[in-house]
């Protein structure tokens, strides 16, 4: 009882990497509070799954196997998630900001009237007075998150109701084994008693995992390339870097024009309009043409040999200098720097 | 078909200027344009388009805000809805997206439409929560990151929805929660004769504060102008539930980040200064 949880997401019959950072997160947290790890997996054909969970430190298994949860639907998952929450009631419940995540842990918390604080970067554990009443509270789930677009970074607690509820984005946590492997105790859910028909009501038509359509727009983060790479060779380092970052790639119009990159990259006026939380610019003079659709991204970084190209006005760092030093740099220290 | 729109006017986070953050490290609103949160225009431009395939059908907006927020109820307006209900008052301050939802909820019972849209989420949380939220506590099921209906049924729509690797295809009993991404239709523009007929529009607080003006009488006269506007009592809420108290998530700590001025910091290709860069940029959670 009181333990935490961690729901475990199942993509494509794998287990999805941020269900293992959770887990990895999951178990420090209930170590630090003396309690266990319990891992929750909806979904279907799971035999044996058991053992990569405790690998990770999953003490305990909670496992509902059947096809109406695969592929995932709102309802069946949250009935399940709500009830076996209020049969175990566990103080910590952790899932991932993924499309999953983001759909059916709000219904979860609404429906049990816990709070839930989306897209966490860092969880800990620690105290809390409330300043109003005065009253101390130990041991509570420190849900840090960043807010208004990335300019503050505000702590939530959740006083006085259970469980408290987070989500993290993929790739934010480290992933790694436990020193030694948890028990992982299958416990099956009895599920049944939880889903009603009327859960079922939402029907699957059709289902494709597709190749992403080119969409700039909605990146949080760009990497942009402008005629200063050179040449269509050139322009792969500007993958090369967006690929590290988990980035889109973006590109000027000359980029464009020169048959660098395909028109649906294309920022500025005669492009996409872009507001990302960070855009680099590599070899982008910077035009009103393109600044007009990236001028509004939260920061820029602009890469060019020119220190009083015009882009340099509205970056916020400006590195001076070529472009093939200066983005393999990039690469080997962020791979450096980064967990 | 009844068709209601959660909106939500937002400061525009992404265009912070140089006094947006106070001294003390806190948000001034104040400061940041307050815009149509984009998403929820996108969920407009899908509840439009509804209305135009279905005959007979009203567009709605409903939003919880202070008395400017009515500012996109007329936008909307002036975009093709037909009215909207600005839900305000003290009583909802201080709400986090639990008692938002709760109190959203409880005025959507009092409309009743057949289908709910919103946008998958506002540009100063993003936490996609509130629809999901709204939906449970009306008991209806819900359809996140829908991108287009692609077909209306006699009581259910067909919804393409774009996840992260693909796109899935769902049929979703009425009434229904849909939360629309940002990859769905852009909006239509203003039309200029709505603009002309819908610019006098006034909600019931904006009549007060304006009374005895041409503008508050000839809202006051004529019910196309009236912006309904709700208080807490007008929805029957359990009290509890609504605003700070009603809100189980409680903010600990503020920290101001990342505040950069709009003065280039200056930095040459050595490896030390890139490698100072990466490491401020991962600390900062810039990069993940």
């Amino acid at each position: 009882m009181n333990n935490v949880f961690v729901y475990i997401e199942m993509e494509g019959g794998k287990i999805a990497d941020v269900s293992l950072e959770l887990l990895t997160k999951g178990r420090e947290l209930a170590a630090r509070l003396g309690v266990k790890t319990e891992a929750v997996v909806l979904g279907h054909n799971l035999a044996g799954i058991e053992k990569e969970l405790a690998k990770y430190g999953a003490d305990t298994v909670w496992v509902a196997d059947d096809g109406i949860f695969d592929p995932f639907r709102t309802l069946p998952h949250t009935a399940v998630m709500c009830g076996l929450i209020e049969q175990e009631k566990p103080q910590i419940a952790l899932f991932g900001a993924t499309p999953v995540g983001r759909d059916f842990a709000p219904r979860v918390s609404s429906a049990l009237h816990s709070g839930l604080t989306a897209d966490c970067t860092q969880l800990e554990i620690g105290d809390h007075k409330d300043a109003k009443t005065g009253r101390e509270y130990k041991d509570l789930l420190y849900q840090i998150r960043p807010a208004f677009g990335g300019n503050i970074i505000a702590t939530i607690v959740n006083p006085d109701h259970r469980p408290q509820m987070a989500t993290v984005r993929e790739g934010v946590m480290r992933k790694e084994c436990a020193a030694q492997p948890a028990a992982g105790e299958v416990k099956p859910i009895d599920w049944q008693k939880f889903v009603k028909d009327t859960d079922l009501a939402v029907k699957i038509v059709d289902r494709q995992i597709e190749e992403r359509k080119i969409d700039i727009k909605g990146a949080s983060i760009i990497v942009a390339g402008g005629y200063g790479m050179g040449s269509k060779e050139n322009f792969k380092l500007v993958h090369d870097l967006a690929d590290v970052l988990g980035a889109e790639v973006g590109a000027s119009r000359a980029a464009v024009d020169a048959g660098f990159t395909e028109h649906e990259r294309q920022v500025g006026q005669t492009g996409v309009t872009v507001r990302p939380k960070l855009y680099i610019a590599c070899g982008i003079s910077g035009q009103i043409q393109h600044t007009a659709g990236m001028d509004q991204s939260s920061m820029v970084i602009s890469i060019n040999t020119d220190p009083d190209a015009p882009i340099n006005k509205i970056a916020d760092y400006a590195i001076t200098g070529d472009v093939n030093e200066i983005i393999p740099k990039m690469i080997k220290y962020y791979k450096q720097n980064s967990k | 078909m009844k068709i209601v729109v959660l909106a939500k006017q937002v400061p525009d986070t992404r265009n912070v200027g140089k006094d947006a953050m106070t001294p003390e490290g806190t948000v001034n609103r104040a400061a940041l344009p307050a815009i149509f949160n984009p998403e929820d225009l996108n969920a407009l431009e899908a509840a439009l388009r509804l209305k135009d395939a279905v005959e007979g059908s009203t567009v709605h907006i409903l939003t919880m805000g202070p008395q400017r927020a009515a500012d996109i109820i007329r936008d909307a307006m002036f975009r093709g809805a037909d009215g909207g209900y600005l839900l305000s008052g003290r009583e909802f301050a201080g709400s986090d997206t639990l008692a938002t939802s709760y109190a959203l909820s409880c005025a959507l019972r009092k409309i009743a439409p057949d289908v709910i849209f919103a946008g998958r989420q506002a540009i100063d949380g993003d936490t996609a929560q509130v629809g999901p939220q709204v939906a449970e506590k009306l008991g209806l099921p819900q359809v996140t990151y829908a991108e287009e209906v692609v077909e209306v049924k006699e009581s259910s729509l067909v919804v393409k929805r774009r996840l992260e690797h693909g796109v899935e295809t769902v049929e979703c009993p009425l009434p229904a929660v849909i939360t629309v991404n940002a990859s769905a239709a852009e909006c239509r523009p203003r039309n200029a004769k709505r603009v002309m007929k819908y610019k006098y529009a006034l909600a019931k607080s904006e009549i007060a504060a304006a009374a005895g003006t041409p503008a508050a009488e000839r809202a006051a006269s004529t019910p196309y102008l009236q912006i309904v506007e709700w208080a807490a009592a007008d929805v029957d809420p359990d009290p509890a539930q609504l605003g700070l108290q009603g809100s189980p998530t409680k903010v600990k700590k503020i920290e101001n980040v990342v505040f950069a001025a709009k003065e280039a910091k200056r930095l040459t290709a050595s490896d030390e200064d890139i490698n100072s860069l990466m490491v401020e940029l991962i600390a900062s959670h810039t990069l993940g």
